[in-house]
């Protein structure tokens, strides 16, 4: 009797999950692609603002390469092109804030200046290390046109540490953060420069990322 | 059976207040109120699902048995948490990007288990479809209080960004009340929500003890 009092109710949940798992499944085919979309743009209007239109003609959201970073993480890197010639790079950096990572989307040309730095997302005490952000102050905004020997690598640095970057009052992590990912980032396209100049005569090569070899560049 | 829809908005939005009275889904309310906007968004975020979700119980509250209907509320709440968020972030992308934080945190919110188990799973489905609605809309009221008094004491503003969340013809609410750098950013933080939210607690409980007295001073003279 009361095995199958049990037997019932496994019945009845089962039932309810099929039913609104059928209906999630539905859900899911209906807004699958649009969701997609949204993500492209979302991703493409985060590139344009690091990116200035005029230097490439390309998508910039689907011509990526992927590449590993010195901790071996993934890292995608976004192409500029011209004319199917690279002309610059975007791509996500973090580093650590005060809670939690702080993301960074840097665009970058082949100099290795920053064409663009925004803040993409980040959990800093709000009032105080939300400065970051373009939409509460143009701190970011002076990392523009900046590049490693500009200024020099020991002045990538937030003021308290001997550097050249002002740091906001009562928030210092906040802005070492995003310095230090900054000028990683830098450090990271001066590692992988060559390939990502080789991006379209080398794709396969660097897309299987495969290609270990760091003779210098000789078909530049 | 007829079915007193104003005692229901009376009971959702004063007397039975989801926040200020039964003190359920503390849990956003304290993490989603630093600004009213905030407050505001995940209070109708909340609406829309408890409306949805207590239609649901009541059309299948014969179905399930009293043993299985915490999973099956579990199910349909998540399911609906779910689809509304998989559809606006397909097709109402703006305002995704800035509720989608809070419409999975809708999960782990009591009030709609607590209507569930209350009232849904024992009446029809309009009734109950009213009580989520107007429950709803008594927590969309009391985050939206507790996100203004916060953002006005932290940040000086009010509503800022609501233009955002509702569109461009919402962008006279948003005002600044004091100067800039003058507020107590405690009050943005996690205490300022605990402190606001208590101070209502005791403003609600203030006005209530008042009109019952103001009830019974009155129903004395007219029997006196």
């Amino acid at each position: 009797m009361s095995s199958q009092r049990t037997l019932i109710h496994g019945l009845i949940l089962g039932a309810f999950c099929l039913g609104f798992g059928t209906l999630l499944v539905m859900t899911n085919g209906y807004t699958k692609d649009d969701i997609a979309l949204r993500a492209v743009e979302d991703r493409q209007n985060s590139l344009a603002q690091v990116i200035p239109e005029s230097i490439h003609d390309n998508n910039l959201a689907t011509d990526t390469l992927t590449l590993k970073n010195d901790q071996g993480n993934e890292v995608v890197v976004y192409l500029a092109t011209k004319e199917g010639k690279v002309t610059g790079a975007a791509f996500e950096t973090s580093s650590p804030g005060y809670s939690g990572a702080i993301k960074v989307m840097l665009g970058v040309d082949l100099e290795g200046k920053i064409l663009g730095a925004r803040v993409l997302s980040h959990k800093e005490t709000p009032g105080l290390g939300d400065k970051i952000e373009v939409k509460k102050g143009d701190w970011i905004l002076r990392f523009t046109g900046l590049s490693l020997g500009n200024p020099p690598l020991d002045k990538w640095k937030v003021k308290k540490d001997g550097g050249q970057f002002d740091q906001f009052a009562g928030a210092t992590i906040t802005p070492r953060a995003v310095v230090k990912a900054i000028r990683e980032g830098l450090q990271f396209f001066d590692a992988n420069k060559t390939k990502i100049m080789e991006f379209k005569t080398e794709t396969k090569d660097a897309e299987a990322g495969k290609a270990p070899a760091k003779e210098a560049a000789n078909d530049d | 059976m007829t079915t007193d829809y104003r005692a229901l908005a009376r009971e959702g939005l004063w007397t039975n207040n989801g926040v200020l009275s039964m003190m359920l889904g503390l849990c956003p309310t304290m993490a989603m109120t630093n600004s009213a906007t905030n407050g505001l968004g995940m209070g109708l975020a909340t609406a829309a699902v408890m409306t949805a979700s207590t239609l649901l119980v009541s059309l299948f509250r014969n179905h399930f048995s009293q043993e299985v209907r915490i999973p099956v509320f579990v199910l349909i709440i998540a399911t609906m948490v779910t689809i509304v968020d998989m559809c606006m972030n397909a097709w109402m992308h703006e305002l995704y990007k800035v509720l989608g934080l809070f419409i999975p945190l809708i999960v782990v919110n009591c009030l709609p288990f607590a209507r569930f188990e209350m009232f849904s799973a024992k009446n029809s489905p309009l009734p109950s479809m009213a009580d989520g609605f107007f429950m709803g809309v008594g927590f969309t009221l009391a985050l939206t209080v507790i996100g203004a008094v916060r953002e006005i004491s932290g940040s000086g503003t009010l509503f800022a960004d609501a233009s955002l969340l509702l569109g461009p013809a919402f962008k006279f609410l948003e005002m600044r009340v004091l100067p800039p750098d003058t507020g107590i950013l405690m009050m943005i933080l996690p205490p300022g929500a605990f402190l606001v939210t208590g101070l209502l607690l005791v403003a609600k409980r203030m006005i209530d003890e008042r009109s019952s007295k103001a009830a019974q001073v009155s129903a004395a003279t007219s029997a006196a």
